[in-house]
């Protein structure tokens, strides 16, 4: 199934699910680290073109500290987490402990960024761990890079494989929020971009009908 | 009234006085830019593959790949009337974004897009006369058909022209 228009609502369904499993356990993970209650969004599962996707978050010159690696095993993919830069910063700083922690201009202090860097690490392993469990499938995470840049930039570096064969991705996107932060400001997304040619794999191990 | 022509990922456009034309967020892929010194015509490619041949497409995306994005925009812009002995061409892009310990070929993509691009210029004769390529920096790059110039901002170098 490497055309993605021939994805039912059924299948985005399913796989919006696997979402929500994921981003579940992350957030778990980031409430236990941080001590405060996380919480996570029902997941958005849409296919988008390759140009749109910066779209998704604040467009392709907006900056933020991004997470990516890439998923090996049964069902290769994509994984992202993207945070604002202010967003990233509050949560370093209360890694730390360290008030004068900041993402605004370089040189950047190799404890938080490496705290940063761990806390992807962790979310992202939970995510995909998770997944791994639900699906049965064989996933190996690659050690995560980070990266305090533009959207469009960081982002079209991780499209590249699903570049090579189609022109649209499917973003299983999650938000993940602090609960007791009321301007409800984004913490942090998710993006999720299977390869095209692991939708079968996941759907299969899913027991999912794939051509219906 | 002068407008930014903007050009998306995996795209190509034209652009003329007194427009400008630009495209945002260039990681490992690389803006080019072609120009004629003579009648001002322009256009830029966001490429963000090297090889249209390794394609696994059913319908080929031109503007995607370096090989197939340059000669397109060649063959628009002499359309257009842009005259081949006098085009010029910039280029900037093909950063290293992310690091990571294990160095797995296909994350160098960035260089590699630069030499496709280079290549691709070469063979069809035009120079190029400014780049700002490689490093681990986003890009987001402006172009001004009148002064020739191409304007390239980084998240945290500020704004230089080239």
């Amino acid at each position: 199934m490497r055309d993605l228009n021939q994805l039912k609502p059924f299948h985005l369904d399913v796989l919006k699910e696997i979402g929500n499993i994921g981003a579940g356990h992350a957030a778990t993970s980031l409430s236990t680290l941080l001590r405060r209650k996380i919480d996570m969004k029902v997941p958005n599962v849409r296919v988008v073109p390759l140009q749109d996707l910066p779209d998704q978050v604040g467009g392709a010159e907006a900056e933020v500290a991004a997470i990516f690696l890439r998923i090996e095993g049964d069902a290769p993919g994509s994984m992202f987490f993207l945070s604002e830069i202010d967003q990233a910063e509050r949560l370093i700083r209360s890694l730390i402990e360290d008030e004068d922690f900041q993402l605004k201009q370089p040189p950047f202090d190799q404890i938080g960024l490496s705290a940063l860097q761990e806390v992807g690490n962790i979310l992202s392993g939970s995510y995909l761990s998770s997944l791994a469990d639900f699906t049965k499938l064989n996933l190996q995470p690659t050690v995560p890079g980070l990266s305090i840049d533009m959207v469009g930039a960081v982002l079209n570096y991780g499209l590249m494989s699903i570049s090579e064969v189609s022109d649209h991705a499917l973003v299983i996107d999650t938000h993940i929020t602090e609960a007791d932060n009321e301007s409800e400001e984004t913490s942090g997304h998710f993006f999720l971009l299977p390869d095209p040619d692991s939708f079968q794999v996941i759907f299969k191990a899913l027991g999912v009908d794939v051509d219906e | 009234m002068s407008e930014v022509i903007k050009v998306g990922m995996a795209d190509l456009k034209l652009a003329a006085p007194p427009n400008t034309i630009r495209t945002s967020g260039l990681g490992s892929c690389v803006g080019v830019v072609i120009y004629d010194e003579m009648t001002n015509i322009s256009g830029m490619a966001h490429v963000m593959l090297p090889d249209s041949s390794q394609s696994k497409q059913v319908t080929l995306n031109t503007a995607k790949y370096a090989d197939t994005a340059i000669k397109e925009l060649f063959n628009k812009m002499i359309a257009e009337g842009a005259r081949s002995y006098s085009l010029k061409a910039k280029m900037a892009g093909g950063a290293q974004m992310f690091t990571f310990q294990s160095g797995s070929d296909v994350m160098r993509i960035g260089p590699r897009n630069v030499e496709a691009v280079k290549l691709a210029l070469k063979q069809l004769r035009i120079p190029v006369l400014a780049s700002d390529v490689g490093g681990k920096s986003g890009r987001t790059i402006e172009f001004d058909p009148v002064t020739k110039k191409l304007h390239i901002r980084t998240v945290n170098q500020g704004t230089v022209a080239i």
